[in-house]
């Protein structure tokens, strides 16, 4: 048998006491020359939330680097253990905080296929509107925040101006403008109000334009070609050897996205492109990311056409094992009653067994993994959370690079350290 | 594009001890641990597999069962559009498993948050250290018997149970 060791020399990823090491040994080399260790973070702002990276430099370069993650982490995953499954949703929200939507959807969606449990067609339809709204909203604060780390404010306060827009859509929806929770196993947890359509159909009117609006000031401004073009150049063995996943892989050309290949929630019926880049650098990941808020509008468009047509059909399941039945039902009827009353004192009971789930969140691959022992607590419940992974790129990419250039490549990969930590 | 069928047939007979199952739907290889790095570099290098795409890889601990723990991974076909699952089995006592880091450098950070949370040792990682907890931590905090941070209080009715699973309760 063939073994495979060191598959991929050219890729190593250090850890931070690997970094320190090196301070200790630390002789100048026969042309005087030393290398220094920097330690940037965990609270300088270009981290994008407390990441601490031990840097290793020569001169302005890079000679490597370890990312140090961990400071947010708050045990979500075992915490999850000790809950039924319903009160988990809004755990979930906490990890990638800008894509709060994605997460509820990945767990619900795990859960539903354990239990091999169907959701109504129009729960499935507001199920992609909001999904795709959410991805706009995390892109924009990627957006916003890039831009600024790059030096270019007004991006920043552009990119906000519309999130404010979705932030207030949330908040009419679901009452919370970042935590939403909305999402339940089998639907959505309530019915959307009577003017929610318009106001997103408003929203998407009035944001289509400013896309063109960020492009004018970005795609051909020559400092940001100077800063992203050819910088931070993955290839696609690379990438995939990596696990990058969502804008990040597809910029090193490889045609991957979970709402084509591996389709969930009806997205197989939708149409819309899968922007690809081919370079791998920064200036790819950007403008696959740009154009994926114009195919975002386009599905939520569709999405929007078909509600119309679904005026009035469930939310939810109306399998009472697993979502409650309507409040009114509960004065008349007893068997409602009793329903109603086991779901939220004991929970529902998936079958004994594992699943894991996939969907393309706007980071990448957000997947979970769940194991049910028969009980209405999860046995085990893991997150495969795309900026944990996409994180460990950031040594490979960053090796030989100018330190400058590291602040871009940490903005272009696009990680949020609630989800890193969880 | 190669179907579900064909691939157990390819696997089964390569690797003739590896057990097939279904995990809700998806295909499920049961490998012994010392076969792990064989199968999944088979499943990675054959043509018609490519099996090139590590999705995930994270830890289970089944107490009370033998073998104790498990280590699951998830690989992809971007060609065939088809996801596997491999589980090991890996046992309290020898709580050890040869590392997929070198095959998979994505595996590398997963390999440091399994061994972290369960104790899992990855022989011939690169760099096996905590991720997530701090380095000077006891223990491995998603193991079944490590405390929630609060004790259960031991009556009549509990306290064998505590005891026997819970060995720091006393101290």
């Amino acid at each position: 048998m063939v073994m495979h060791a060191h598959a991929y020399p050219n890729i190593e990823i250090p850890t931070p006491s690997q970094i320190a090491a090196v301070a200790l040994d630390n002789e100048p080399d026969e042309n005087g020359e030393q290398s220094m260790i920097l330690s940037m973070g965990p609270q300088h702002p270009s981290t994008h939330g407390v990441l601490r990276l031990a840097v290793e430099l020569n001169g302005e370069n890079v000679v490597q680097l370890a990312p140090d993650v961990g400071f947010l982490h708050t045990g979500i995953e075992k915490t999850i253990e000790t809950k039924t499954y319903t009160k988990s949703i809004v755990l979930t929200d906490r990890m990638d905080y800008l894509a709060p939507m994605s997460n509820n959807m990945v767990y619900v969606a795990a859960i539903e296929k354990l239990m091999k449990q169907d959701v109504p067609e129009r729960a499935q339809t507001l199920r992609v509107l909001l999904l795709e709204i959410t991805r706009i909203n995390s892109h924009l604060v990627w957006l916003g925040t890039h831009a600024l780390d790059l030096a270019a404010m007004s991006v920043f306060f552009y990119a906000m101006r519309e999130r404010e827009y979705i932030l207030d859509i949330f908040e009419m929806l679901t009452g919370a403008r970042m935590m939403t929770s909305y999402f339940r196993v089998g639907g959505l947890a309530w019915d959307i109000p009577a003017d929610f359509i318009p106001t997103v159909e408003d929203f998407l009117t009035h944001f289509l334009p400013k896309v063109d609006e960020y492009e004018d000031l970005l795609t051909n401004n020559l400092l940001w070609k100077q800063r992203t073009l050819g910088v931070g150049v993955v290839n696609a063995a690379d990438a995939i050897a990596l696990g990058l996943s969502g804008a990040n892989l597809r910029a090193s050309g490889v045609d991957w996205d979970l709402r084509k290949t591996m389709p969930y929630s009806g997205y197989e019926t939708y149409q819309f492109d899968v922007p690809v880049g081919h370079n791998g650098d920064i200036y790819d990941r950007y403008r696959c990311r740009v154009q994926e808020m114009r195919e975002s509008v386009k599905i939520a468009r569709q999405a929007i056409e078909r509600l119309k047509q679904m005026h009035g059909q469930p939310y939810i399941t109306d399998n009472r094992k697993v979502a409650p039945p309507p409040k009114s039902e509960i004065t008349y009827s007893m068997e409602s009653l009793i329903h109603h009353f086991k779901l939220w004192t004991e929970g529902f009971r998936p079958p004994r067994g594992s699943a894991y789930m996939a969907i393309e969140s706007p980071r990448g691959e957000i997947g979970c993994y769940v194991v049910s022992d028969g009980t209405p607590q999860p046995w085990r419940v893991h997150f495969r959370a795309p900026s944990f992974i996409n994180l460990q790129a950031l040594p490979h990419i960053a090796k030989g690079k100018l330190m400058a250039d590291l602040v871009a490549l940490i903005a272009s990969i696009d990680p949020v350290l609630g989800e890193v930590d969880r | 594009m190669i179907d579900r069928a064909t691939l157990e047939q390819r696997v089964s007979a390569q690797f003739p001890t590896v057990r097939i199952g279904d995990e809700a739907g998806d295909l499920c290889f049961t490998v012994e641990r010392e076969l792990l790095p064989a199968v999944a570099g088979w499943l990675r290098d054959e043509p018609d597999l490519s099996f090139t795409f590590l999705n995930q890889l994270c830890g289970v601990d089944y107490l009370g069962r033998e073998p104790r723990f498990e280590v699951v991974v998830h690989l992809t076909s971007f060609q065939n559009k088809m996801r596997v699952t491999l589980h090991i089995e890996v046992p309290e006592a020898d709580p050890t498993i040869p590392t997929l880091a070198l095959l998979f450098p994505t595996a590398n950070f997963q390999e440091r948050e399994t061994y972290d949370m369960f104790g899992i040792i990855f022989t011939g990682h690169p760099g096996l250290e905590r991720i997530l907890m701090p380095e000077d931590w006891l223990g491995h905090p998603q193991r079944k018997d490590h405390p929630l941070g609060y004790e259960e209080v031991a009556f009549t009715h509990n306290e064998d149970w505590i005891y026997a699973n819970k060995p720091f309760a006393k101290e």
